[in-house]
């Protein structure tokens, strides 16, 4: 007891008292740094062998050095160089040189010459290697200085003979950066840089041979134009015995296809000659059967680039022209087409349909210069699922560029979804969906695809509904095909269902001839009796209605057929289901939807219209001369409203119309805090004044940062406008706390410097505001007392008008949508108290930039607590432009509750006022060097929650003894 | 001329009983030693007495290297090495050597248990020939003796395979075995790097077809038994026991995974379980997908296969079955077979077996067969760059096509059984050359690489106990302990000139400097001239002053430039 008491009484005593000590001045230290260079002399005279020395130069390699003491550096360093005898330390010696040479505003020309020099002197081959290195970063550093240029030019080319491959590699690399073609050398003045190189394409060392293919690319990539000259040679490589050099050769053969296409070269032994892309095309193909899969895979990658190669050579890479014991066959391709062709498709195939048929003439089959015979086959069937990979992407591209191409590799694609390897099944079948303009599926083709609906993959199965919505079908059997496998697939993963609706809505939209004759059928009608009415709740049969109804929407005629429950289901539909069902006009009906019924024909005149009624309601607004103009608030209140409605209507012009709205609403909020009439009232009577002033400051605030961060799209302009905004309202709230709050003043004055700053370019068009009048008053404001400013604010606040926003072109909200949990269910998620359960959360973004790292995921407990959770970025993926997925788990935990409740989840958007502020570029740049001085403006974070809440039932159980 | 002999004892125009004989660099390699399917009779195994009338294999045989484990390929080994005797190395990869003695054992059963064979390999003489094996790994250079060493490389075909790479000084023989170069569902293509051999021996098995892609028999077979399962019909796949078995058993698993589908598979239980399990162990062996994937789940350790039982048969419900043996023509396959042949839903896949019988089931044919297609063999030829080609394994009409194929570009061979082909090979002898004389050597190569074009170099060749070294003159006069000797050659030169001799020196010097521009003359004060190491005096003859006699003087080394001096000089001078 005694002890405890004591114990009591040094807490008592040993309390700390915090004293608050903002006001304090920083203080700033600078250090005055010794002379970097002396000190390293001093080290490497120390050092007594080469060990130490070596040791004192990596540690010295590990700071970095200023840009003043750099050329001092640099002498030091050579005069140590001059004097040592080892090789590893003149080595690391000279690579230090090339490090201090990137140095940011050092100029390396001084070192230019001493390298050159030592390189005369120098015997050891890798330390000349390392000294032309030095060299290659000072001429990449100076590219267009005149005369280091061909000085170091020059040294490549006579140290081009070395018998160290290192050196005559970094000479190639030299030559490559910093030769120039059309300029002739001035000691071999007929020969170029460009002959030079090729010359080494036949060196006895294959690290030289690919060096010299790098150099010549390198000369490409500068915007040289290489000679044609070399194609032969090239051409040559393409057989030799080490991979790295053929896959350069295949990069240059490439290049050269693509800069002279229509040139035209002999075929050997032969007398035909051929354009020298096809030529190009053919030996690339024969890469793609290389004995290496690096080679493989870079030229399956090029081919795909390879768009001028004629038709003919392009075919041949689907065609391996088989044969069984001399005969002719016809591939499985080919027969499937026949079959279909035939009729017999549904009835299965025939026996021994794949029995060779002609006789093929020996003298005629070629085996060994095949071409570009069967090129892709062979990479779709590789081993490695790298190649497979790159070869479906060729395809893709060769595809794109020719229609009829993309008819004949549809088979090839479509059996890829048969891959072992889940990536490349996935990315055919992308590529399936952006060639699927060109194409039209048959019918057993069709089949093949929606067998992989059955797929449990759900990445799998959602491209593949992605797919369908853009396929084209050619008969009615095939929509009752994939309406069958689709609804096959809703019963097995009645998760999928809103994606098989979307698929649905679209192939219904799009093939509306086809779906008119299978509607009795489909929806079960009968000419005399009355069927059943089916059950709305069922996702199958709303699937089928989501078909029909799509499709009649532009088949006028399909009404007719409906019955009676019918109609009542597409009102409820209708409104349920909005996104799903569009609006028809349907006979005996009123239109609901007046606005919406407009017919697809002058939908952009609507969005014309509606731009204007936008941009209208804009322009009144700006007649508002300033705050307190009478009628001011009625007409932003209408105008509110009137954009609201807009933004519901016009989904083009959603984004921009919220943006207004939002906008407006900051303003009339500020109009009326400030219209208060006890503003002249003495402060402690209009405390409760104050207190809504305060909430509308705070809300104005929040408000800012929504407008910042969750549109995308803004202009500056418009950043600069919502910062205007925000400094009203941190005006407003200065003028309300300034009083009780020491140091806000020069905060808010340090705030007007920043933002001027920010956004000097803007100032000009923010003439008449807020900030305007400020910085004319700048000055005296500096100068003048707290009570002062406050009735300089308060005056310039409420004469300053309204700012015009000015819209961008493009402007979007984001926003999500948890698609699942749905909410909808009465059973309790149950677990155990003090363990976890899983949910699953699958939401869809729109028009969110790198969802990565902005989307969050909040749990709400009905206690009050709240959980970010951060989803991994694995979770995201990207199925469209500006459209972003999010399929994770989040865990949950709790105490025991005596019975179930709910739970809120949401998706929150984080942002940092640091990171999206135009300067934040020029800011981090001079922030190394003016090191010590704050950020102007503190760094706000926080979140914007973006998504409508979803209620999760759940009930944690205490746990069983 | 050195050259390499190759006699097939088996396998020469034909399919069956691989057995081939290389003879390279004084070294006796057997390559397989297999059985043949077709015969029950002596015709079955090689025919060793080839090698020798009487006594044992051991004192003319190297070695033997298996290429994998089917029987035509490893059938004959336990009859060769313990019924005709052989003690020597014998080389397989691990898997094979540990998947051979089951079907070796299996196959003895069958012969003599079934058949009632006598005077066949027993059980004990298996396990003694398989512990003279040697295990190889891939890509493992593995020293025989001093002189021949072997490589194995990946083939695909089965697990296990390998083509192997063997040399002997420079002369070098790449044999095949079987392979694919289309990668399946369980084993990658094969490969081999540019090894150059002099002799590519191949397996021609498809040489007249060029197959189409695997994909679409894959989606094919699929699509039949997915449907037939959904009707609720029985498959049947008759297989045998090794190596498509399991690539079928990967495609269906991985299937039944994909789609989520719950009807069992069953496999007849056993030599393929034994099996099974060492497709599990050896991972490295297999195709990219597996290999990766293990880490998680090895693919071989089936979630949907389960072993069969006789009475599962007659389950109602879906099954798909994997029955041996393959032909349909005895044993568990052709029990269902009979069993369900009744129902139209049911399906079998893939030998159709004429024979009264009610048949209402589907049958379907599939094939999928594991050897390289002509386009295959063209490709390997592409890789390995042989300097000739000699075809086995294969009919020999198919053969010819290909043959024709190949010779347009180098020579190609199909031996017949026993019939020997034998190469002209070029060795190269390897010398050792000092580093100096080399340095020195290159130092005078022009400044442009050219390393195709051959280079004439001064040097000694000095052979010493079987060893060839190249140095420099002086180092091998150092080395021999041998004096230098100069050779200098003289020659007199008759002149009219009537100068005086100082004069007539001063013109021959002013003359040669304007013709011979590249080379360093001078005129010494003692009265000659030298061009590099030549030497010209002159002096007059004593009955006719006008008459010169120019003295040329140069060593053997500067042999070109002298001779060319004393013809140009012959000339005479210009007046």
């Amino acid at each position: 007891m005694a002890a405890h008491l004591k114990k009591r009484v040094y807490e008592e005593f040993s309390r700390v008292v915090q004293i608050p000590h903002e006001e304090a001045p920083a203080k700033k230290l600078r250090l005055s740094k010794p002379s970097k260079s002396a000190a390293l002399h001093i080290d490497l005279c120390k050092a007594t062998n080469s060990t130490d020395a070596l040791q004192y130069l990596l540690q010295f390699a590990r700071k970095p050095v200023e840009v003043e003491s750099v050329e001092g550096v640099i002498r030091i360093l050579l005069e140590h160089y001059y004097k040592e005898t080892d090789n590893s330390v003149r080595l690391k010696i000279a690579s230090l040189l090339g490090l201090l040479s990137k140095t940011n505003g050092f100029s390396p020309d001084c070192v230019v010459d001493d390298v050159i020099n030592t390189l005369g002197n120098e015997k050891s081959h890798q330390v000349l290697a390392q000294l032309l290195d030095t060299l290659l970063v000072v001429g990449t550093q100076l590219p267009e200085s005149p005369a280091v240029r061909p000085r170091l030019v020059e040294v490549a080319c006579k140290l081009l003979s070395d018998t160290y491959f290192g050196v005559r590699n970094k000479c190639l690399q030299l030559l490559g950066c910093l030769g120039m073609v059309d300029t002739p050398l001035r000691q071999l003045p007929f020969r170029d840089v460009q002959s030079i190189i090729s010359n080494y394409f036949s060196d006895q060392d294959p690290r030289v041979r690919t060096a010299a293919l790098k150099a010549m690319l390198q000369l490409h990539e500068r915007g040289l134009k290489i000679h044609q000259i070399i194609y032969e040679q090239a051409c040559r490589l393409l057989s030799d015995d080490y991979e790295q050099v053929r896959s350069a050769a295949v990069q240059i053969v490439w290049v050269l296809s693509q800069l002279y296409p229509e040139s035209i070269v002999p075929i050997p032994s032969s007398n035909e000659e051929i354009r020298l892309v096809d030529d190009a095309f053919g030996k690339i193909s024969h890469m793609v059967s290389d004995g290496s899969w690096m080679v493989r895979v870079q030229a399956a990658k090029t081919l795909g680039s390879m768009l001028q190669v004629s038709p003919h050579f392009l075919e041949q890479t689907l065609d391996k022209k088989l044969m069984s014991d001399l005969r002719r066959k016809r591939t499985a391709h080919e027969r499937a087409k026949e079959l279909f062709a035939s009729g017999e498709f549904s009835s299965g195939r025939k026996w021994a349909d794949d029995a060779p048929k002609e006789k093929l003439d020996t003298n005629t089959v070629n085996l060994i210069a095949s071409g570009a015979c069967g090129a892709f086959v062979h990479g779709l069937e590789d081993e490695m699922f790298e190649v497979r990979i790159a070869a479906v992407e060729a395809l893709c591209q060769l595809a794109r560029s020719s229609p009829s191409f993309a008819e004949k590799c549809l088979d090839f694609l479509v059996d890829m979804f048969n891959d072992e390897i889940e990536e490349v099944r996935l990315q055919s079948i992308h590529v399936l969906r952006e060639i699927s303009t060109h194409i039209t599926l048959r019918e057993d083709q069709l089949d093949t695809v929606l067998a992989v609906l059955e797929d449990s993959s759900r990445d799998i199965r959602e491209a593949l509904h992605e797919l369908l919505c853009y396929t084209n079908v050619s008969t009615k059997e095939c929509i009752q095909l994939a309406l069958l496998d689709l609804l096959k697939n809703l019963n097995k993963y009645p998760t999928d269902r809103n994606s098989v609706w979307k698929c649905l809505k679209f192939l219904g939209s799009r093939h509306p001839t086809l779906v008119l004759p299978l509607v009795p059928e489909l929806l079960s009608t009968h000419p005399y009796f009355d069927t059943p009415e089916p059950d709305m709740d069922d996702p199958a049969y709303i699937a089928v209605l989501v078909l029909v109804f799509n499709a009649a929407k532009s088949c006028p005629t399909m009404p007719a057929l409906f019955s009676d429950h019918t109609f009542r289901h597409y009102a409820y539909l209708r409104d349920s289901l909005s996104h799903l069902v569009p609006p028809l006009r349907l006979p005996g009906r009123k239109q609901v939807y007046s606005l919406d019924s407009v017919d697809p024909g002058c939908g952009s005149g609507s969005v014309e219209s509606a731009k204007l009624f936008l941009q209208q309601s804009l322009n009144r607004v700006s007649t508002i001369q300033n705050l307190e103009t009478p009628g001011a608030q009625d007409l932003l209140n209408f105008t509110i409203r009137d954009l609201q409605r807009l933004g519901e209507l016009q989904t083009e012009l959603a984004g921009a119309a919220d943006f207004c709205a939002t906008y407006l609403r900051c303003q009339l909020l500020l109009m009326k805090a400030l219209q208060e009439k006890l503003w002249n009232m003495a402060v402690p009577l209009c405390l409760k004044q104050n207190v809504t002033a305060t909430a509308a400051a705070q809300q104005i605030l929040e408000e800012t940062y929504k407008l910042e961060f969750l549109y995308s799209g803004l202009e500056s302009r418009q950043v600069a406008t919502i910062h205007h905004v925000r400094l009203q309202a941190k005006a407003l709230q200065l003028i309300l706390t300034a009083r009780t709050r020491p140091g806000s003043c020069e905060k808010f004055l340090q705030e007007i410097e920043s933002f001027q700053r920010m956004f000097l370019t803007e100032l000009p068009h923010l003439q008449d505001g807020f900030v305007d009048k400020l910085l004319e008053l700048m000055p005296r404001l500096l100068s003048c007392k707290p009570v002062e400013l406050v009735k300089i604010l308060q005056s310039s606040l409420r004469q300053s008008g309204l700012l015009q926003l000015r819209l961008p072109e493009q402007i979007h909200r984001a926003s999500a949508t948890i698609i699942e949990p749905t909410g909808e269910s009465d059973n309790p998620l149950r677990f155990t108290t003090g363990l976890v359960v899983a949910l699953d959360i699958d939401a869809t973004l729109e028009h969110v930039q790198e969802p990565q790292d902005k989307v969050k995921v909040q749990v709400l407990y009905p206690d009050g607590q709240s959980h970010v959770i951060h989803p991994k970025p694995a979770d995201f993926r990207n199925p469209g432009p500006n459209r972003h997925r999010l399929i994770t788990q989040v865990y949950l935990s709790h105490t025991a509750w005596t019975e179930p409740s709910q739970v809120e989840v949401r998706l929150l958007l984080a942002y940092s006022s640091s990171s999206s502020s135009p300067s934040s570029s020029i800011k981090s740049g001079w922030s190394d060097s003016i090191d010590g001085l704050p950020p102007a403006e503190a760094a706000v974070e926080g979140t914007i929650p973006f998504s409508k809440p979803v209620k999760v039932y759940i009930m944690p159980k205490p746990a069983r003894r | 001329m050195p050259e390499i002999k190759v006699t097939p004892l088996g396998a020469g125009q034909d399919v069956g009983r691989s057995c081939i004989l290389v003879s390279i660099g004084g070294k006796n390699i057997m390559l397989d030693c297999g059985m043949h399917m077709g015969y029950n009779d002596d015709r079955r195994f090689p025919d060793f007495s080839y090698i020798t009338q009487n006594g044992r294999l051991t004192d003319f045989l190297d070695c033997v290297i298996i290429s994998h484990f089917h029987l035509d390929h490893c059938g004959a080994l336990p009859y060769m090495s313990e019924m005709v005797g052989y003690d020597g190395p014998i080389y397989m990869t691990h898997p094979t050597k540990a998947i051979c003695p089951i079907l070796l054992e299996d196959f003895r059963k069958i012969t003599v248990d079934k058949k009632g064979e006598t005077n066949f390999f027993t059980s004990q003489m298996i396990k003694d020939c398989m512990k003279k094996v040697i295990p190889l790994n891939l890509h493992q250079t593995v020293q025989v003796d001093d002189e021949l060493e072997i490589k194995a490389y990946y083939a695909g075909h089965v697990l296990g395979a390998a083509m192997v790479h063997i040399k002997v000084g420079s002369e070098s023989v790449v044999y095949t075995g079987d392979y694919n170069m289309t990668p399946d569902r369980h084993l990658g293509a094969a490969w081999i790097d540019k090894c150059r051999p002099d002799i590519l021996i191949s397996e021609s098995t498809y040489a007249t077809t060029i197959r189409d892609s695997k994909r679409c028999r894959e989606r094919d077979f699929l699509k039949k038994v997915h449907e037939s399962i959904e009707r609720g019909g029985k498959v049947l796949i008759p297989v045998f026991a090794l190596g498509r078995a399991q690539e079928l058993c990967i495609l269906l698993e991985t299937f039944w995974e994909r789609m989520n589908l719950k009807a069992p598979i069953y496999f007849s239980t056993g030599l393929t379980e034994k099996a099974n399990h060492y497709y599990k162990l050896f991972i490295t062996w297999t195709n990219q997908k597996i290999r990766k994937t293990f880490v998680q789940r090895n693919m071989f350790e089936f979630k949907h296969i389960k072993a069969f039982d006789r009475s599962y048969a007659d389950n109602p419900g879906p099954m798909v079955v994997f029955a041996t043996p393959g032909m349909l023509h005895a044993g568990q396959s052709l029990q269902i077979f009979k069993k369900w042949a009744g129902n139209e839903k049911n399906m079998v896949n893939p030998f159709p077996e004429q024979r009264k019988l009610d048949v209402k089931m589907q049958v379907e044919y599939m094939s999928f067969s594991a050897h390289a297609d002509a386009k295959g063999i063209m490709q390997l030829i592409r890789m390995a760059e042989p300097r000739n080609m000699l075809l086995v394994h294969g009919e020999a009409a198919k053969m010819e096509f290909l043959k024709g194929k190949i010779e347009q570009e180098f020579n190609c061979y199909m031996p017949a059984n026993g019939e020997t082909t034998s190469v002209i090979t070029n060795p190269s002898v390897p010398v050792d050359m000092s580093l100096n004389l080399l340095k020195r050597e290159m130092a005078l190569g022009g400044p442009l690489p050219d390393p195709k074009k051959p280079r004439a170099m001064h040097g000694t060749l000095i052979m010493k106990e079987n060893s060839l070294k190249l140095v420099s003159s002086e180092q091998a006069l150092k080395e021999l302990g041998l004096n230098e000797h100069q050779l200098r050659f003289t020659c007199r030169v008759q002149l009219q000139d009537p100068h005086s001799d100082s004069d007539t020196l001063h013109r021959i010097y002013t003359h040669l400097k304007s013709l011979l521009k590249d080379y360093t003359i001078q005129h010494l004060p003692d009265g000659t001239v030298m061009v590099e190491s030549i030497v010209i005096k002159v002096s007059s003859s004593a009955e006719d002053a006008n008459s010169k006699v120019l003295l040329l003087s140069w060593s053997y080394q500067d042999e070109d430039l002298g001779s060319y001096l004393s013809s140009l000089l012959k000339k005479g001078l210009p007046t």
